[in-house]
């Protein structure tokens, strides 16, 4: 059995359209200053920092520069993870268990209203001679990945409007997330298509936020902290990098990343086994097709799964209701957490014994993380 | 010694030829021949490969998250990956990561690539956007920084001076046995010391090149690493310290702890070194120009001061001398700054395979450190060994 480390603490601002008066730096402060005195810890306890933010996002060269006082970095250790923020869990896993650190602290930042278009930025993440002329960006890939997906398995457009009304639904019990007014699926189709076959609502909002958390070692969480949520599960992997080399319907990626968490942490049917899940779905289709390759249900079946769901999924409203990129999938993490400590307030729901925790970074979710949660 | 949940050794290194342009080939092309031949000195294929860990700086090339790409380099599709960047040590960082995820467990065989393609940016535009856009912006100079050789003139005077310009030409020499090595120059030490100014005393012939090249090292676990080769180099232990506030306008001769000298002392401390001059075979230390390099070398063995001249005029720091730096020829002969940290790593392993080639230091390498450097006053530190640790 693979060794476990343990979350102790964690803290997310309020996720905002823009928080103009606020630099990244404050941002960052505030959700640190929450999780290390919460932990029961100082800073000298923390043995190892890991922080994650995006250089172009940020217009800044080695944006973690920017907050290396704020996190408590000075002449100590820390280092970025240029990904998603679930990778950092699995990052912060690695320095626990291989015994350079007893108590990370990990931190994700980013200030989506900085930038004129979150596409200027994604689009330079294509092949600059063969993709990029063609207007690629992330938007872009996720509408292609949108259409294969519906046509493949006859997947309609209500089907996929639904995903953004049951986020707003439980957003409005969520004070952190930045949608949290209701939507009807008439509402949804009846809003702008910005790339066919997304409407405005099915597209995450452009946002700003931080979140930290502390992870110690089985031994110290044991000592400092009450609740600790375990981690006994990671899996991560990549997809290709050309669209037109994934069966863009599905993601490979994940059902592998999956398959890997699963294995580590033991378990043999997840849709038996998981109690909730909160999955990254910036982009509508996405809730359904990610649910499908976390081994939920058949590829292609979400839309009837969804009809009368066993297994909680988003009870935060997830990505679609406000979390930037870089963020997202440590605010599922934290939100596991929350859920797992029963303290996930108007939110909570009953019986949470594991859950699982999906982060997604580049084109269409090309590199999918999956971390396993446990009471 | 610190704890550690398994041994972690290098198993197989591979780097490109390094050079100012590579307009020949994409990025994707460049990483991929330090891939291969990675690869082949570990005597391995991409499928035995079961994780990758990838660096650079965005914001040289200005490819947002590059990984997605390179996965058709370094064979990412359905491996398990992580991307982490720290600026310039990024390379170095990169061997701090894999050490850790290698020795936790998660996997027993890690390709790790470091980049970077300075033809197709602007270096010292990508390293001013660095510093606080409201505070500092429009004071930074990239790394051009200045202040080291004005506080060594102070301290040192002439001396001073005649050390720098030796030290670049030992890395000249050294570099010109590298079939690697990107500057092999033509120059004197009277060339360096006329060569024009960039700021102050720091001139042109003082300063590391912008380089286009990649290097990938491959580790394995222990058990793992043995079966791979019979030469595994271990990576013993690391340190990270960071510091924000360089800028010191008060002063310029404080007696501030550098992050270099904090790094050495955890890492010699750790590992029971008394005498690190005795006890270091050989440093491969990343060194962007040779005023930094002849400053650290008295922070990083922890010297009294001005013995660190010493070991640059009587030729101890060259590569037949008693402690080899950057037999190489060091960071200031080349720089793809993704890359660079990785590099010291996989420079340091070929020497203690006695594998180098025409820069083979001709003694016994059994313990050697690599550094890297960058942000605004950062230290990566690793230890490494010939000996398999015995915690």
């Amino acid at each position: 059995m693979a060794k476990k480390i343990g979350i102790c603490a964690v803290a997310q601002t309020r996720f905002e359209r823009a928080k103009d008066k606020k630099r990244v730096q404050e941002m960052v402060w505030e959700v640190v200053k929450k999780v290390v005195p919460e932990s029961g810890l100082s800073f000298d306890d923390v043995g190892a920092i890991v922080t994650v933010s995006d250089d172009i996002l940020d217009a800044r060269t080695i944006s973690d520069s920017a907050i290396g006082d704020v996190v408590g970095a000075h002449m100590r250790s820390e280092e970025k993870v240029a990904q998603d923020g679930a990778q950092a869990i699995y990052y912060a896993y690695a320095t626990i268990v291989s015994g350079q650190a007893d108590v990370v602290l990990v931190t994700a930042h980013a200030k989506e209203s900085q930038v004129k278009s979150r596409n200027l930025v994604t689009t330079a993440a294509f092949d600059p001679i063969f993709e990029r002329l063609m207007g690629m960006d992330y938007l872009a890939a996720a509408a292609l990945q949108a259409r294969a997906y519906m046509e493949k398995f006859n997947v309609s457009p209500n089907a996929i409007a639904k995903a953004v009304v049951r986020s707003r639904k439980n957003a409005a019990k969520n004070p952190y997330a930045l949608l949290r007014t209701p939507i009807t699926v008439k509402e949804v189709l009846a809003s702008p298509l910005i790339a066919d076959p997304l409407h405005k609502p099915e597209i995450y909002p452009t946002c700003d936020g931080a979140v930290a958390l502390v992870a110690a070692s089985e031994d110290v969480a044991k000592k400092i902290c009450k609740k600790p949520v375990w981690v006994t599960g990671i899996g991560n992997c990549y997809d290709a990098f050309y669209l037109g080399d994934r069966e863009l319907w599905r993601s490979k990626s994940l059902e592998v990343a999956a398959k890997r968490a699963y294995k580590m942490a033991g378990i043999k049917s997840a849709s038996k086994a998981i109690d909730l899940i909160e999955l990254s779905d910036p982009y509508a289709h996405q809730q359904l097709m990610w649910l499908e390759n976390l081994g939920m249900c058949k590829l292609g079946k979400a839309k009837d799964w969804f009809e009368s769901p066993k297994i909680s999924v988003n009870p935060s409203g997830g990505v679609l209701a406000g979390n930037p990129m870089m963020v997202a999938g440590m605010v599922r993490v934290i939100e596991c957490v929350l859920q797992l400590r029963q303290e996930a307030e108007k939110r909570q729901v009953k019986g949470v014994k594991k859950a699982i925790a999906q982060g997604a970074t580049g084109p269409a979710g090309q590199h999918q993380a999956v971390i396993v949660l446990e009471a | 010694m610190r704890k550690k949940n398994r041994e972690v050794a290098v198993v197989g290194v591979g780097q490109t030829k390094h050079t100012s342009k590579r307009d020949d080939i994409n990025q994707v092309e460049l990483i991929a021949e330090a891939v291969q031949k990675a690869l082949d000195h570990a005597g391995l294929t991409i499928d035995d490969i079961d994780a990758t860990v990838h660096g650079n700086m965005e914001l040289f090339e200005g490819i947002h998250q590059p990984d997605m790409w390179h996965t058709l380099a370094f064979g990412g599709y359905l491996k398990s990956g992580i991307r982490i960047t720290t600026g310039g040590t990024t390379g170095a960082t990169l061997a701090c990561a894999v050490d850790n995820i290698v020795a936790s467990g998660l996997h027993d065989i890690v390709l790790v690539i470091g980049f970077e393609k300075q033809d197709e940016g602007h270096t010292t535009t990508g390293i001013t956007a660095m510093a606080d856009p409201l505070w500092g912006r429009s004071l930074q100079t990239g790394a051009i920084t200045g202040s080291t050789a004005q506080i060594m003139i102070e301290k040192f005077g002439e001396r001073a001076i005649k050390a720098a310009a030796k030290y670049r030409i030992i890395m000249n020499e050294n570099a010109k046995l590298n079939p690697n090595a990107h500057l092999k120059l033509d120059i004197t030490e009277d060339n360096v010391m006329n060569s024009f100014p960039l700021a102050g005393e720091l001139r042109y012939l003082h300063m590391c090149p912008q380089s286009c090249g990649a290097c990938a090292i491959i580790v394995a676990a222990e058990g793992v690493a043995e079966k791979i080769t019979d030469k595994p180099v271990w990576i013993v232990d690391h340190e990270t310290v960071h510091r924000e506030e360089t800028f010191n306008l008060f002063k310029t001769t404080g007696d501030v702890v550098t992050t270099h000298e904090m790094a050495a002392r955890r890492i010699y401390k750790r590992n029971g070194i008394k005498k690190p001059l005795d006890e270091i075979d050989l440093f491969e230390m990343y060194d962007p120009s040779a005023w930094w390099a002849v400053d650290w070398l008295q922070k990083f063995f922890l010297l009294p001061e001005g013995k660190n001249l010493e070991l640059v005029e009587n030729g101890d720091i060259c590569r037949d001398g008693k402690i080899p730096v950057n037999p190489s020829g060091g960071v200031v002969s080349t720089n793809p700054i993704g890359a660079s940290g990785l590099l010291r790593v996989a420079e340091a392993t070929l020497q203690m395979r006695k594998e180098a080639g025409p820069h083979q230091v001709p003694k016994e390498v059994k313990r050697a450190l690599a550094s890297g450097f960058g942000g605004t006053y950062w230290t990566v530190l690793l230890l490494l060994s010939k000996d398999k640790p015995q915690r």
